[in-house]
């Protein structure tokens, strides 16, 4: 059996050991020294959080299949053992071999929210590789970011070597081909990133300067190497039921977030819900065949163990085989002990019934998500949702058992007044009064409708990119507005409103949008002791409010001010297929609220359909 | 019918806790494709029920629990297909078929053994051999037992049922819901006899069986409950 990392007194010492030890049931188990590549692969955040994501286990699948490459993984040690980590000078290690990641040839982080970008540098820290790309020497492993944050990469355009911009399926082979034929030729690390700043969808920032004008914003981004790509387009795949999908995904010992088997059935969204990044970015919408669905799910069930399995997409009552495909997950597999988990569904006659079928209807609560108040702001965010469709399919389950109910909200949203917040608990009343209009000896019990707010954070490549965002004293009144509402409401024993805090928000959008001035912030808050952002138990919004005055951030600047649609906006360099006359055009739409139809109703022109594929060429085969 | 499983948990696993290692072996049947009996019910789970928690730290070569299934291969064909889809530092080590008369593991285990060694430096004295022997002279060993109630005087030399201390310390104890006591608390007594401090993690220990008790009140290792199933 192979060493530990960490010595037993470290490993009895802290909560869950079993986070460091690796060895899961499916790892990947290679000889370091027999392969030409290591690759660690990182998500920055706890173990039981970075084991669930399915991004991670479909590249560690892939990565391995090659015998030239060994791809290991890394979790952020929790804060006792990080504390202990430093206190002994014990280098970060990856999870299989047990070896330091400053002897891997790669250090990928997928960065899949603003709140662990002090984790990255928590990462690298513990790891001893310098946290900065420039202060690399030449046997740092090469720092590459991707995931859904890197579509805005500036902020943390210092600390990577390179960025890798789409689905991680496309160009990682050549990148790491390049990378071999670089070292065979005995190039350095600037050679290594001069070739690899050729591939399409790779940005390598030290590449590129930006200079600002007087008012903070960008007056020019533009390349200083001959081989930086004036534009990077993102990667995509466009057959996504002739891809890398694991047969036999990891399973870890404690409890993942995500412990059961995922079948991603479709990338992409075909509604056009103007605050959604994804929904823009993943563009077009992409399903994956039947068979290979069923194939997989046999597959991933038999060599897991996993006693569930779930779907996973971000709009799974748009996959157009659903029915097919639920029916096949209950028929083979609900007799033999596997609980089928679906994901939020629109509320209707077809999902109601596989929910009773695969779900404990009195132990289960309903999902709506109308992100608005009023159908007036449901408009301006182009949320197809109306109030009659959600009252329509409450009344149904209402009938149907069911009696709990959850309402997701935004706050913040561009043009939002008291009607719209109060709409809210005028929504949430109207379904309480729906409920009691059941006569009484054929409902069970009282109803209950929790509505819970979010505040809205604008993020890059959104018609809202330009919008101008709520500072936290506006959010925190909003919410008042919306609480007192509520208890104005005849059936308030029967509703509960919950909303979140606001610091975080306002961080998470400063992060969101910021320019690479903004790095400076993220090194001094880590090096002000901030890491764990993401964890309630570990944020520390006193040390952000002083790293952002120390680097002179003007929080107006990057948060309440409205963006003209002229301004260079720092994330520009990057093509994701959907213009930015699209993208204005939306925004111009959302002002004026009128609804843009999905694209199985109309083709809006977004630009997309120049990848060749997906819902865009549906029906015209 | 009934089944007993027998394995042995070594090198990192140790530091996997008992939940977990049940939510492994849940895992395990499904890999094995084992023909596992489930409850009835909106939400069926697995007939198993495991022997004894073995502590987070602590390495093992006798750990057991108890299946039903509904049909079975032979024992040698299970022990195969099962250790086919182990991961490293667990293997099966048997699968015996019980009467259907015969209680689960968890009601009728008496006993465990286990071998205690001190770890390289961490070592208290030397000459410890005989120290033991004399500490296991004694006609009472008190120790502080803390319980949800609060702190309490408890005597453990009735329940060190047999020692050897040839190589490393073997000791025999009292294990079960009657009457059960830890081999660390065991080693915390002897230093504390020795007037010596205990350095944390300084000892690593292994339990090597459990035993139940038989009809006559003789502990049996729960293995021997059962019999193999050979190939018809």
């Amino acid at each position: 059996m192979s060493n530990l990392a960490l010595s037993d007194d470290i490993l009895l010492s802290i909560d869950k050991p079993a986070r460091y030890i690796g060895n899961e049931v499916n790892m990947v188990k290679k000889d370091p020294k027999a392969v030409e590549v290591r690759f660690a692969m990182c998500f920055p955040d706890v173990y039981e959080i970075g084991m669930s994501h399915l991004g991670i286990q479909i590249l560690y699948d892939m990565f391995n299949r090659r015998e030239d490459i060994y791809c290991e993984r890394v979790y952020s040690p929790w804060l006792d053992l990080d504390k202990i980590m430093r206190e002994r000078d014990i280098p970060l290690f990856a999870l299989e071999s047990q070896q330091p990641i400053k002897e891997f040839d790669f250090l990928g982080i997928t960065i899949q929210y603003e709140m662990c970008y002090t984790n990255i540098l928590q990462i690298l820290d513990l790891s001893k590789i310098p946290l900065l790309s420039k202060d690399r020497e030449e046997d740092s492993p090469i720092v590459v970011g991707g995931g859904p944050c890197a579509y805005n990469p500036e902020p943390l355009a210092p600390f990577f070597d390179l960025f890798y911009i789409g689905e991680g399926e496309t160009v990682y082979f050549e990148l790491i081909d390049v990378y071999k034929e670089n070292k065979k030729r005995g190039g350095t690390r600037r050679d290594f990133l001069a070739q690899a700043a050729k591939i399409e969808g790779i940005y390598v920032p030290s590449f590129y300067d930006v200079s600002y004008h007087e008012d903070g914003t960008i007056s020019a981004f533009v390349p200083n190497h001959p081989n930086a790509k004036q534009k990077i387009i993102k990667q995509l795949v466009m057959d996504i039921s002739d891809t890398y999908y694991p047969d036999k995904p990891l399973v870890p010992f404690i409890k993942a977030t995500q412990d059961r088997v995922v079948l991603e059935i479709q990338r992409g969204c075909i509604r056009g819900c103007r605050f959604c990044q994804a929904g823009s970015v993943y563009k077009p919408v992409r399903e994956r065949r039947l068979d290979f669905l069923k194939e997989k799910a046999y597959k991933m069930l038999k060599n897991t163990g996993h006693e569930e399995i779930s779907l996973s997409s971000l709009s799974s009552s748009d996959y157009s085989e659903l029915e097919g495909l639920i029916r096949f997950l209950i028929e083979e597999f609900k007799g033999k002990g596997v609980n089928i988990s679906l994901p939020s569904l629109r509320i209707d006659a077809f999902s109601l019934d596989v929910m009773s079928k695969v779900q404990d209807v009195r132990k289960s609560s309903l999902t709506f998500a109308p992100e608005a108040g009023s159908q007036r702001l449901r408009n301006v965010i182009n949320k197809g949702l109306t109030e009659e469709v959600i009252l329509k399919g409450a009344k149904l389950a209402f009938e149907g058992g069911w009696n709990r109910v959850k309402l997701y909200f935004m706050l913040g949203l561009p043009t939002e007044t008291v009607s719209d917040m109060e709409g809210i608990a005028e929504l949430s009343e109207k379904i309480a009064e729906l409920y009691y209009q059941i006569p009484k000896d054929q409902r069970a019990g009282k109803v209950q409708v929790v509505a819970s707010t979010s505040f809205f954070v604008p993020k890059p490549f959104t018609p809202f990119q330009w919008a101008s965002m709520n500072t936290k004293e506006e959010f925190l009144n909003k919410a008042r507005i919306v609480n007192a509402k509520m208890k104005e409401m005849l059936n308030r024993k029967s509703l509960k409103y919950n909303w979140h805090e606001a610091d975080v928000s306002v961080l998470e959008g400063l992060l969101a949008r910021g320019d690479r001035k903004v790095a400076d912030t993220i090194l001094y808050a880590y090096q002000s002791g901030c890491i764990y952002d993401a964890w309630g138990e570990s944020f520390d919004n006193e040390k952000w409010e002083r790293a952002i005055q120390a680097t002179n951030i003007d929080m107006d600047f990057y948060i309440t001010r409205e963006r003209s649609v002229d301004e260079i906006l720092p994330w520009d360099f990057i093509d994701t297929g959907v213009t930015k006359q699209f993208l204005i055009r939306e925004w111009e739409r959302a002002k004026e609220e009128l609804v843009t139809p999905n694209c199985r109703m109309k083709c809006a022109g977004c630009g997309v359909a120049r990848f060749g594929g997906g819902v865009c060429f549906e029906d015209k085969n | 019918m009934k089944i007993r499983i027998k394995f042995a948990k070594q090198g990192s696993m140790k530091f996997v806790g008992h939940l977990d290692i049940m939510r492994y072996f849940q895992k395990v049947m499904r890999r094995a494709d084992v023909d596992i009996a489930y409850s009835e019910g909106f939400s069926p789970h697995q007939k198993m029920s495991f022997a004894a928690p073995l502590g987070v730290g602590l390495i093992s070569r006798g750990e057991y629990f108890d299946i039903e299934v509904n049909s079975t291969e032979s024992s040698g064909r299970m022990v195969d297909r099962l250790n086919a889809v182990m991961v490293e530092g667990m293997k099966v080590i048997s699968y015996r078929l019980l009467p259907e008369t015969s209680k689960n593991a968890m009601s009728i285990v008496a006993a465990a053994d286990y071998l205690v060694r001190f770890r390289g430096e961490a070592k208290p004295c030397s000459g410890m051999e005989e120290h033991f022997r004399e500490f296991m002279s004694q006609d009472k060993i008190e120790v502080v037992k803390t319980t949800k109630k609060g702190e309490s005087l408890a005597d453990i030399r009735p329940m060190i049922l047999a020692y050897d201390v040839t190589d490393g310390f073997f000791l025999k104890l009292a294990t079960g819901s009657e009457s059960n006591l830890k081999p660390e608390l065991v080693m915390q007594a002897f230093c504390e006899y020795l007037g010596v401090e205990q350095k944390p993690f300084s000892i690593l220990s292994e339990r090597l069986e459990i035993y139940g008790k038989g009809e006559d009140g003789e502990l049996i290792a729960l293995e021997d409950f059962g019999e193999n199933i050979w190939e018809s």
